[in-house]
């Protein structure tokens, strides 16, 4: 299709250490248009993390990928680090979740911009600097000239989430993936943080990849929603089409766990049992199956193949959510 | 609830923290906690809501005399704690009880899962071994670990789910009267969240528990509480029944809080949350004069610098400290509208019409 900026086909990133292969993300595949938000969704051990770090290609030597990561045409599995070095930051950029420790405390806030402009590009300091406060007034960072000067331990946390977008935004990215990156902030600062995201994504047309365990942010903030269970994507549709028609029980699970503002005081939660499986014992069938109200024989032999159901709705399931199925 | 005298009452508490620059030279002081009063009937829940740096931890833990308080009253069942020293000190606070944030830095990493349990039975000589034992392989039952798989694990071999079920279960022993969530819930994942919030639901029925529990997230908060307290910078600024803060919310804090959560229906209007507030909390050091809100409210005027708005009653069992409380039931004063309203405006106007 054309627009694709990122297409991800099969990808698979297999951890081997103390006598175990893990399996961390499988048959991972979903793509990413110019201008686009995409939330993937997922909680620890999804594999929401590691595949994203496979397409900044940030994983350690012990990390095994297999399939494709095709960004802007270009094939990223296997790309040598040298290539992969200038694809980072120009081609796609990431904020982390603890802004503490992706600044470096021993350096000013307007040196560290100023590295991450000049790793890009031969540019003059004057220049950079004046770059540099550019994108510090871009990420609205309160008295931003008077920052540039500053440490970051001078920074609250929220603040120091704007450095790290302006950081990421040094080179242009066409692509801008936000790991947790509000998880640490407190509540109403990460609202403001998302609003920022969102207002800048808009205004540089860059797409954005939003990776986070809060089904409610991606409602409030994308426009296609990723949910990943043990390594693999399980449901994925177009936001508003994915909350008015969820399939994959595991995504109702994941909505009705969520306290909400309507729900009277002490009323129960509707929670699943059990846990997330050992990545590292790979057995047949849905990796749902133990928690799944659903579940049946079928289920527990063999796994449903993730495809397009509907039309734009894709899910991984073999007795998905009637419409209606009461929450 | 009951409407006997409560279990807990707090009265005037303050806590405070001298800050040392570089050399020991004393640079300001932290007012943590200002000024707080509220009680607690016995087998209530009250949630404590706030941002990193509004109190509510070091709110816990004054109450727990660790550290005392500067000042202010601890009336647990009738007796203040700040007036207990010794013996009579431990023997309160054997009722009192607390649970973490993080499961596995609360947890000695090289004890087992019953020797976590059993020790606060130790410290307090409650039984002898084989009594203890059995108290021990209760609580892990109550909190839904099969003491036959658990009893001999160690905290690393456990998920992050079951290390605060050991939590619990050691906070359980005692058989205490009040339990303090700090937090408890918010590093788990989403579906294991909820396991282990109906089961501390479960555990306040089935044991007459009264709790305090004190969180960020509005939302969770208010699932678990029959009333809610909201702190800023160290100060109360409202305190309702669960039901009425969420509906009616009438400090302008507590209506940022509720717009910036973000709510799982993408099809719910939204205004953006900068209308309800702006920036971030400034130091506890140096707090603004009067309200201490002020700086980022959008309803703020001259008299919020100079006067500190006392917590008044403004609804039933509703309280809020605030010139200009939202809802406009003070109709002498004329407080600017709020650009894009307050969430539930609509359904707080319904019902008053």
């Amino acid at each position: 299709m054309s627009g694709a900026l990122l297409e991800v086909t099969d990808l698979r990133v297999d951890f081997r250490g103390g006598g175990q292969v893990l399996r961390a993300v499988d048959q991972l595949t979903y793509s990413v248009r110019r201008g686009q938000t995409v939330a993937v969704i997922g909680e620890s051990g999804s594999g929401k993390t590691v595949s994203s770090r496979a397409i900044m290609g940030l994983l350690p030597p012990t990390a095994k990928v297999t399939g494709s990561i095709r960004f802007d045409d270009v094939e990223m599995v296997g790309l040598a680090e040298k290539t992969m070095r200038s694809h980072r930051g120009r081609g796609v950029a990431m904020v982390f979740q603890d802004p503490t420790r992706s600044l470096n405390p021993t350096m000013r806030i307007g040196g560290q911009i100023r590295e991450a402009i000049q790793t890009h590009e031969k540019t003059p300091r004057a220049t950079a600097h004046d770059r540099a406060l550019e994108l510090l007034e871009l990420v609205r960072l309160p008295a931003a000239k008077e920052r540039l000067e500053q440490y970051p331990h001078q920074l609250s946390g929220g603040m120091r989430q704007r450095v790290m977008i302006a950081i990421a935004l040094a080179a242009s990215p066409k692509l801008l993936i936000a790991d947790e990156a509000t998880t640490a902030l407190d509540v109403t600062t990460q609202a403001q943080i998302m609003e920022l995201l969102r207002d800048l994504q808009q205004r540089l047309g860059m797409a954005l990849i939003m990776i986070s365990h809060d089904l409610g942010l991606a409602a409030s903030f994308a426009d296609e929603v990723v949910v990943m269970y043990a390594g693999r994507a399980v449901e994925r549709a177009p936001t508003q089409m994915l909350f008015a028609h969820v399939r994959m029980p595991y995504t109702r699970a994941l909505l009705d766990a969520i306290p909400r503002l309507e729900n009277a005081s002490h009323a129960p939660l509707a929670a699943v049992p059990g846990q997330p499986p050992n990545l590292a014992l790979r057995e047949p069938g849905c990796p749902f199956t133990p928690r799944c109200p659903s579940a049946t024989d079928q289920c527990r032999q063999h796994m449903p193949a993730f495809e397009e159901h509907e039309p734009e709705h894709m899910w991984a399931c073999w007795h998905p959510c009637e419409e209606g199925v009461a929450r | 609830m009951s409407t006997d005298a409560p279990l807990l009452d707090v009265r005037g508490l303050v806590q405070e923290f001298e800050v040392r620059a570089q050399g020991g030279v004393k640079s300001g002081i932290v007012q943590a906690v200002s000024d707080v009063s509220f009680t607690l009937a016995k087998g209530e829940t009250l949630g404590l809501v706030g941002e990193t740096g509004s109190g509510k931890s070091t709110l816990a833990r004054a109450i727990l005399q660790a550290p005392r308080p500067k000042a202010g009253e601890v009336l647990f069942e009738g007796t203040d704690l700040v007036k207990l020293r010794g013996r009579e000190l431990l023997r309160a606070r054997r009722q009192m009880q607390m649970v973490f944030q993080d499961p596995f830095g609360s947890l000695d990493p090289k004890w087992s899962v019953t020797r976590i349990v059993e020790e606060p039975l130790i410290a307090f000589r409650t039984a002898a071994r084989g009594e203890r034992r059995r108290q021990v392989n209760e609580a892990l039952d109550r909190v839904g670990l099969d003491p036959a798989r658990y009893a001999d694990r160690r905290p690393r071999s456990l998920s992050g789910g079951q290390a605060q079920r050991v939590a619990i279960a050691r906070a359980l022993a005692l058989d205490p009267a009040l339990i303090i969530y700090d937090e408890a819930v918010s590093s788990l994942d989403v579906l294991i969240r909820a396991q282990v919030l109906n089961l501390l639901e479960r555990l306040r029925a089935e044991m007459s528990l009264t709790y305090l529990f004190i969180a960020h997230d509005l939302a969770l908060v208010k699932q678990v509480s029959d009333r809610v307290a909201v702190m800023y910078l160290g100060k109360l600024v409202e305190i309702g029944p669960a039901e009425s803060l969420y509906r009616e919310p009438l400090h302008p804090y507590t209506v940022a809080l509720l717009a910036s959560i973000p709510n799982p229906d993408p099809t719910a209007p939204r205004a953006p949350v900068t209308n309800t507030i702006r920036g971030e909390p400034p130091s506890p050091i140096d707090p603004p004069s009067g309200c201490r809100f002020r700086t980022r409210c959008p309803r703020a005027q001259d008299v919020c610098a100079s006067e500190e708005p006392p917590l008044r009653k403004l609804a039933d069992g509703h309280l809020a400290a605030c010139h200009f409380p939202v809802g406009g039931r003070e109709s002498n004063q004329t407080a600017p509208a709020l650009a894009g309203g307050a969430p539930h405006d609509a359904a707080a106007s319904d019902r008053h019409a």
